[in-house]
């Protein structure tokens, strides 16, 4: 493999020029990122029109910061449910990061270890979610086409954008389970363990999607 | 070389290093709520903390900072067009809001109200 050291504006036309491989990178790594390019632009044509009906609403769009407060141990405190899937979600793309070093090194144990933690992290996420949806739907009332705080697109707005991140977290948790028993299998002994750099580039990307999430619709 | 054949390997204290940062972002960000912070401050403080998150999970866990500049630019550069369509959807934004406050006589000023069940 290419020396990945090399840098400068003469690596990219170098690249690029010629009948040649332009990526020095595993194919499927390559593929995987062309498919979180084209995954970026589908959330951020979410999180556009998302602003662009909260601008041109005239009705007064719900305060997050209230509409997801909990009240735990006896304190009213905004917006935590949030701040503890944050947490749980960056926690998971740390241990993701932890299994790729892992697994390059060829420590199939830990690297499968971290892989099921992992997952099960994004279970926990999944499962907050569906605590944070049904408490929106039953106790708030939030409807996609309307809710008693406010402007009316705050539930689609909403349910779309969550819904879609918490369908690519659901679809990662399985990705990362699958990788998991093959590393625990040793299907990855002489493909090498680039399987697993791939299913953490998708795993981060969910994590990166997040702090979007996390700063549009929730801080905002 | 066994390093080179074996993909991305960098020392695990990078990793820890960032994700304490990305702990430690995550906290400013939500003491930003927190703190009630309102306007261009809360605004401005938000969008830094999402991307300084947002540059070391890209440059770091996903190991953009050591691709070569071929992938780099494949990937990177292209959601700059986006911001055309947030730009175009921003001005249109405001246009249809103020259409709405004068023509429909929408109350620009109206508060929203508490989720029920809250206090």
């Amino acid at each position: 493999m290419a020396n990945s050291n090399e840098a400068g504006a003469g690596t990219l036309v170098e690249d690029w020029s010629g009948d040649k491989e332009t990526f020095k990178v595993h194919w499927g790594k390559a593929m995987m990122w062309i498919f979180l390019l084209s995954d970026t632009f589908i959330f951020t044509s979410f999180l556009t029109s998302y602003m662009h009906v909260r601008m041109s609403a005239a009705e007064p769009w719900p305060n997050s910061s209230e509409v997801f407060a909990l009240t735990m141990f006896g304190h009213h405190i905004p917006l935590i449910l949030i701040a503890i899937m944050t947490f749980v979600l960056i926690t998971s793309s740390g241990t993701m990061a932890l299994a790729v070093n892992y697994g390059y090194r060829r420590d199939r144990a830990k690297t499968a270890v971290l892989l099921v933690i992992t997952a099960l992290l994004g279970a926990t996420f999944v499962g907050m979610q569906a605590f944070e949806w049904t408490k929106l739907i039953v106790d708030e009332g939030v409807r996609p086409w309307s809710n008693p705080m406010g402007a009316a697109q705050f539930g689609s707005c909403f349910f779309m954008i969550t819904g879609f991140h918490g369908a690519h977290v659901t679809g990662g948790v399985i990705y990362l389970t699958y990788v998991a028993t093959g590393v625990i299998n040793g299907r990855y002994e002489k493909k090498g363990y680039d399987i697993v750099e791939i299913c953490g580039l998708y795993w981060h990307f969910v994590d990166l999607v997040w702090v979007f999430i996390f700063a549009f619709f929730y801080l905002w | 070389m066994s390093e080179a054949a074996e993909g991305q390997q960098h020392p695990l204290g990078i990793y820890y290093a960032i994700w304490i940062l990305l702990f430690v972002l995550s906290v400013f960000s939500y003491m930003v709520d927190y703190y009630q912070f309102q306007g261009y401050l809360r605004w401005t403080l938000i969008l830094i903390f999402m991307m300084l998150k947002a540059g070391f999970i890209v440059a770091i866990f996903m190991h953009m900072a050591w691709e070569r500049l071929a992938l780099i630019t494949a990937i990177l550069l292209p959601p700059l067009v986006l911001l055309v369509l947030v730009g175009l959807m921003a001005i249109e934004g405001d246009y249809t809001f103020l259409a709405r406050v004068v023509f429909f006589g929408a109350d620009p000023n109206a508060v929203p109200l508490s989720p029920p069940g809250s206090h």
